[in-house]
């Protein structure tokens, strides 16, 4: 049986909540202040309201062909409806874990406000058997401890994912029962042809992939957003596949699900993707979420520019491939017409690739400067260049005054200090709370003799 | 009555459980990790609570030139609007009483960020909507938005301190060398997890119960009766715990009860006044960003022959606790260091920026980070090694005199920093950083050892009191009541591990209770590292009046001689009997014995006269070192601190592991301030670093790879409980040996915080 349904269905913890969508503030609603106001239950806490500081983080469980996916996430600017079909767990569910004892015994918590996040970080990691412990709590401040006695916490607890086939069962009769919601608020089609024919009827409407910009708009804007239409159950948009030559992204497929494919064509790529945000950051923000926010300081874009990345956008059932350098278009505007939006990106492999991230602190933090390498040198002949940078500009750029300083030349330190006085010519950086417009001159011609550096010492 | 034990009480004889200097949890630590400990946002509230917003001054200073907020009062939701007219009593918060810090604004704005009106909806999304819809028009003053501006303008909260020994001018024109010097150092906000909060709940009359995250209930109890206009004991605060404090708590907490407390009493509705995260960040003051400069003399053999310096404090708009902050960078302007002709004046500006106030440290840390920077200069003058000038320099059982006149009585500098030159490896790993920094390209290494000797007392010397109220019920449980609050620091487990060995019996047996105005009266906050050393102190003065008047009730009622009496671990002996501690409570109680005590304690020895700058501010000091090894990217200025390796002075410590994370932790927030930490205000005077999205604070990846930290074995020479020493604030400061060991890296010129920005411009200045 399929049907638009009005309603979401979810279990919190092992209770079915079923909750009718039949206002904007409802959709507007965030798990936190469902967990916190509506439900009383109080054990997860706001520290920040935009999902940097990880006291919110609860674990989202879904199913998928038969396999549960547990994922930490920060509940601050998580919609409510986008629970639809899941499974929550706030520290109240988990009371028998091994991460809170974990917590407790090893003088994890002082003032123990940022614990519950821990704890349920924790648990993510140990169901999801991972065990690189500085990057899985990342998004998770702590203001007392200095951290080392909740590394032995992570380290004591060990990890033994569990399975439960009664919950993979009681996830699919939850997802049974619709083909996707459409109230009058929000929307979430689960395919492609919905989703255009949805956008079209209401053009008006905020497209919500992972919610870690749009959620903000709620939690820190205090806008209400009258329609939604999430991206998040449109199978065509999950697509994540490679070629001999190209790597294919879905526009909603996440960070989390992307890094491996990425790192495994472009190491440093992936590292830059494991700094823009933390675990929580990365399991729903998406790629197409970061390119078509059309901010200057969003980390994939240049990289995906000197790559020589495209997107495709659709409108209706008209599709367009378009370069990501050729979408920015300024400052707030992009290439993007009404109605239309990015379905998936295709990357070129087997290009040369140096990529820096500058921000003040390594994780987690937004760009300063971002410089994105695309180098091909032959004999000591610079043959091509395509050199993109982000927080240097309205949007992220190509640095072309740049690249024509070095392309035909010898690639030496003289064609570099040219290359590098060319891009005086290509920027006007801006000063701001991130850093002054001075060093991120100064900083972008050094990350280009970081490039060189690091390019001919190997 | 029959001698009662049973096994397990035999069992347990041998020692108690929980007692002074085991390595106990804190109390709350499985609470905190699943979510069942309660702070005052999660207090259910009754569904017809208010909840407030205050509307914050768009402009750094301006006059108010009208105000209509008739669409505020009609907006949905709305119950109450507050301005400063609606003010019974006093319209004055600040905590010295100095009138300068008004709970609503009257006329004119002093900040951006300050208080103008306040709304009580039935929501706090509704309050803050309502607020929006305010019709006030401006007009905008000049405004001071820098230490540099408030100099040229005479603007200063204060008058100036001078603490001077010897002859600095006149040493320094004998000097055989001299340099001059400036080091800016940037404040730090607290970024407690837990943002401000207050719940009050009226009562009768006009009594109010007010649940605060503070680390002062009987400042907010005196800032609200007084907002109020009743008498204190119309006003009941209480504290169980806060989501972190470091200062941030002591003074910035009563506007805001303040706020409610007037809702609640006006509409006879419970009312709660959170600060979200970029509220509190801007309307809430925070650590004091200052700019030193200097002139010293010196010898060829390094020693420090004579300095003057000025430390001039950027305090905002008006004085809070400036004054004793900076007095304290005073005080710890000489750090381990003996400086025969010395003279160090402390200035204090007024800016149009939200008012500075107590953070962890009170000074000390701006005060120590002048006196290493100017011996990392003498150092660098005469090309010798930093950790040889600073050993030099030290005061010596001669050389014993501060600048201030306190004689330093236990110093033990020397023989720490010794320890732990050796247990880190300093010499050799200095000279593998040179080979290394020599061959590499851009990464350039860099090694620091700084050392810290922290004052613990309030230098305000009425606050150096403290009270506890012990019961001890019939069945022999106990209940622990002082005047010190949790903040997450373990004072709570500290205090009842001291009462578990006065009493004798196990920790299990003692309950721990919120901090309330109503059980302890006239407390100091809970601050300048001394919640332990008091609190504890009181308590165990408390728990010492209930074991002698128990020890009477054997003697009298047993007819033994007081020699006959033995508190053995959770067991009375009298004579040939043994009781279980229950039982002989029991029986004690049946004889209308008096269980309940007070402890009371205030601190000895201290005085210290401003007039003349010199006195014994301090019971004693606490002593650290630590070393700092850092990796700069010389082409980008990022960092990482490779190593650090710490030694530090607890005294005897009460709890090695509560100690230890307070080291640790302390540790982190020192190098948080140091290095990525910088609040950015922008010319109108807006501070652009309002959450954690800008303003960076260390996560786990920046902790040190290698991070060792070891207990200075010590103990107090001062009678202070159970020969323990503070640890709340002196760790910070050893996060100055990062700041000094990324200033080697790049060879001077650096400013606090050590951003890459400001590394890679000190790095590129001395090319």
């Amino acid at each position: 049986m399929t049907e638009l349904t009005q309603n979401i269905k979810f279990l919190l913890g092992e209770e079915e909540v079923n909750i009718e969508l039949n206002d904007a503030s409802t959709c507007n609603t965030t798990v936190l202040e469902f967990l916190r106001e509506i439900k009383h239950l109080k054990g997860t806490k706001e520290g920040c309201g935009e999902g940097d500081c990880g006291a919110c983080t609860v674990v989202l469980v879904t199913e998928e062909n038969g396999k549960l996916h547990k994922k930490a996430v920060n509940s601050c600017i998580q919609f409510l409806p986008t629970l639809d079909g899941k499974q929550l767990l706030s520290v109240e569910h988990v009371h028998d874990h091994p991460a809170i004892s974990a917590m407790a015994t090893n003088n994890a918590s002082q003032c123990g406000f940022c614990t519950p996040g821990f704890t349920m970080s924790l648990v993510a990691m140990y169901e999801n058997g991972s065990s690189d412990i500085s990057d899985d709590l990342a998004g998770n401040l702590c203001r007392c401890t200095g951290y080392g006695p909740i590394i032995d916490a992570a380290i004591s607890m060990g990890d033994k994912p569990t399975s439960d086939p009664d919950l993979v069962t009681r996830l699919q009769k939850l997802k049974q029962n619709s083909d996707g919601v459409a109230s009058a608020n929000y929307f979430a089609p689960t395919s492609i042809a919905k989703l255009a024919e949805t956008y079209a009827k209401h053009p008006d409407a905020t497209l919500l992939a992972g919610g870690t910009d749009v959620g903000l708009w709620v939690s820190k804007q205090h806008r209400l957003l009258e329609k939604i239409i999430c991206l998040g159950n449109v199978a065509e948009l999950k697509i994540l596949n490679e070629t001999d030559s190209t790597i294919n992204i879905g526009a909603g497929v996440t960070y989390s699900q992307a890094i491996d494919i990425i790192n495994s064509n472009y190491p440093q790529f992936g590292e830059i993707i494991r700094r823009t945000g933390a675990k929580q950051v990365r399991n729903v923000g998406t790629i197409g979420g970061n390119i078509a926010n059309g901010s200057p300081i969003g980390d994939s874009p240049p990289v995906l520019i000197a790559l020589g990345a495209c997107i495709v956008l659709q409108n209706g059932n008209k599709t367009r491939e378009l370069a990501i350098e050729d979408f920015f278009i300024n400052y707030g505007k992009q290439d993007i017409g009404k109605a239309e939006f990015i379905s998936n990106i295709i990357i070129p492999k087997n290009q040369p690739l140096k990529a820096y991230k500058i921000s003040k602190r390594h994780d987690q933090d937004i760009s300063a400067v971002l410089g994105a390498f695309s180098i091909v040198v032959k004999d000591g002949l610079v043959l091509g260049a395509r050199i993109a940078f982000g927080g240097m500009a309205g949007t992220p750029k190509r640095a072309k005054a740049c690249e024509q300083a070095l392309v035909g030349k010898v690639f030496d330190m003289a064609t570099i200090e040219n290359a590098c006085a060319a891009l005086e010519g290509d920027f006007t950086p801006l000063s701001d709370m991130r850093a002054s417009a001075n060093y991120r001159m100064k900083v972008a011609k050094n990350l280009l003799k970081k490039c060189y550096l690091e390019m001919t010492e190997a | 009555m029959s001698n009662s034990s049973n096994i397990s009480e035999i069992i347990s004889t041998n020692n108690i459980v929980g007692g002074v200097g085991k390595n106990i949890s804190h109390d709350s630590s499985l609470k905190h990790a699943n979510g069942t400990a309660i702070y005052v946002d999660d207090i259910r509230v009754p569904e017809n609570a208010l909840h407030l917003y205050a509307f914050p001054s768009p402009h750094a200073h301006a006059e108010i030139t009208s105000m209509d907020l008739s669409q505020v009062e009609a907006a949905d939701g709305v119950a109450l609007v507050l301005t400063a007219n609606d003010i019974r009593g006093l319209n004055d918060v600040s905590p010295t009483h100095s009138g300068d810090d008004p709970l609503l604004a009257v006329g004119k704005v002093v900040f951006q960020g300050q208080a103008i009106f306040a709304v009580a909806a039935n929501s706090l999304n509704q309050a803050r909507a309502a607020a929006q819809l305010a019709k006030i028009s401006f007009k905008p003053l000049p405004a001071i938005l820098s230490i540099d501006e408030a100099l040229a303008k005479d603007s200063f909260v204060f008058a100036p301190q001078v603490m001077a020994q010897g002859n600095a001018e006149a040493e320094l024109k004998n000097a055989k060398n001299t340099l001059s010097g400036k080091l800016n150092i940037g404040g730090q906000d607290h970024f407690y997890l837990e943002g401000q909060a207050s719940l009050v709940i009226p009562g009768e009359d006009d009594n109010v119960l007010v649940h605060c995250s503070t680390q002062h209930p009987s400042e907010v109890q005196a800032h609200v009766a007084q907002v109020l206009g009743v008498e204190r004991n119309a006003v009941t605060v209480e504290v169980r715990r806060m989501g972190g404090g470091f200062g941030g708590k002591e003074t910035q907490a009563s506007p805001w009860a303040a706020l409610a407390a007037m809702t609640a009493v006006k509409t006879g509705r419970p009312a709660k006044m959170r600060l979200v995260r970029d509220d509190d960040m801007i309307m809430t003051g925070k650590r004091h960003p200052f700019q030193i400069s200097y002139e010293v003399g010196f010898n060829d053999a390094g020693i420090v022959t004579a300095l003057d310096m000025t430390l001039v404090s950027d305090c905002g708009h008006s004085l809070d606790l400036s004054r004793a902050i900076n007095d304290r960078a005073l005080f710890h302007a000489d750090n381990c260091y003996y400086i025969a002709n010395m003279r160090v004046k402390g200035l204090k500006c007024r800016t149009n920026k939200v008012s500075n106030t107590a953070f962890r440290g009170f000074g000390g840390p701006q005060g120590m980070m002048a006196i290493e920077e100017v011996m990392d200069q003498v150092a660098n003058a005469l090309g010798k090694d930093p950790l040889a000038v600073r050993q030099a320099n030290l005061y010596t059982t001669t050389n014993n005199t501060t600048h201030y006149g306190m004689v330093v009585e236990d110093n033990v500098a020397g023989e720490l920093i010794a320890q732990l030159q050796a247990s880190s490896n300093y010499n050799q790993r200095k000279a593998d950083i040179e080979a290394f920094n020599a061959s590499s390209k851009f990464v350039k290494k860099g090694i620091a050892l700084t050392p810290l000797k922290f004052g613990i007392s309030f230098t305000t010397k009425f606050l150096n009191q403290a009270g506890a109220l012990i019961h001890i019920y019939a069945d022999g449980s106990v209940q622990l009541n002082h005047g010190g609050t949790e903040m997450g620091q373990g004072l709570f487990t500290k205090v009842a591990q001291i009462v578990a060995n006065t009493l004798n019996i196990d920790l299990s047996h003692i309950k721990i209770t919120a901090t309330n105005t109503g059980k302890v009266p006239n407390t100091s906050p809970t601050a300048a590292s001394s919640g332990t050393d008091m609190n504890g102190m009181a308590a165990k003065l408390a728990a010492e009046k209930l074991v002698g008047r128990l020890r009477k009730f054997a003697i009298e009622h047993y007819g033994v001689s007081e020699a006959e009496v033995t508190f053995l671990p959770n067991q009375v002996r009298v004579g040939e009997q043994t009781f279980s501690f229950k039982n002989f409570v029991h029986n004690a109680y049946m004889e209308r014995i008096q269980l309940s005590a007070t402890g009371f304690y205030a601190t000895p020895k201290i005085n210290f006269d401003p007039e003349t700058g010199k006195g014994r501010p301090f019971l004693y000091f606490s002593y650290g070192a630590s070393v700092s090894e850092v990796a700069v990217d010389t082409l980008t200025g990022e960092t990482k601190v490779v190593q650090v390796d710490i030694l530090h002075d607890v005294g005897r410590s009460l709890n090695p592991t509560i100690d230890h994370g307070q080291i640790e932790g302390g540790f982190i927030q020192g190098m948080g301030w140091l290095t990525n930490e910088e609040l950015f205000w922008n010319g109108d005077g807006a501070l652009k670093t309002h959450a954690p999205s800008t303003y960076k604070i260390p996560t786990m990846g920046d902790r040190p790879d290698i991070f060792n930290i070891a207990l200075f074995d010590n103990e107090n020479m001062e009678d202070t409980v159970y020969k323990s020493k503070a640890v709340g604030e002196p760790p910070l400061m050893l996060a100055i040996s990062t700041f000094r060991a990324i200033w080697q890296a790049v060879n001077g010129g650096l400013n606090a915080p050590a951003t890459p920005e400001a590394i890679l411009n000190a790095y590129e200045e001395q090319q």
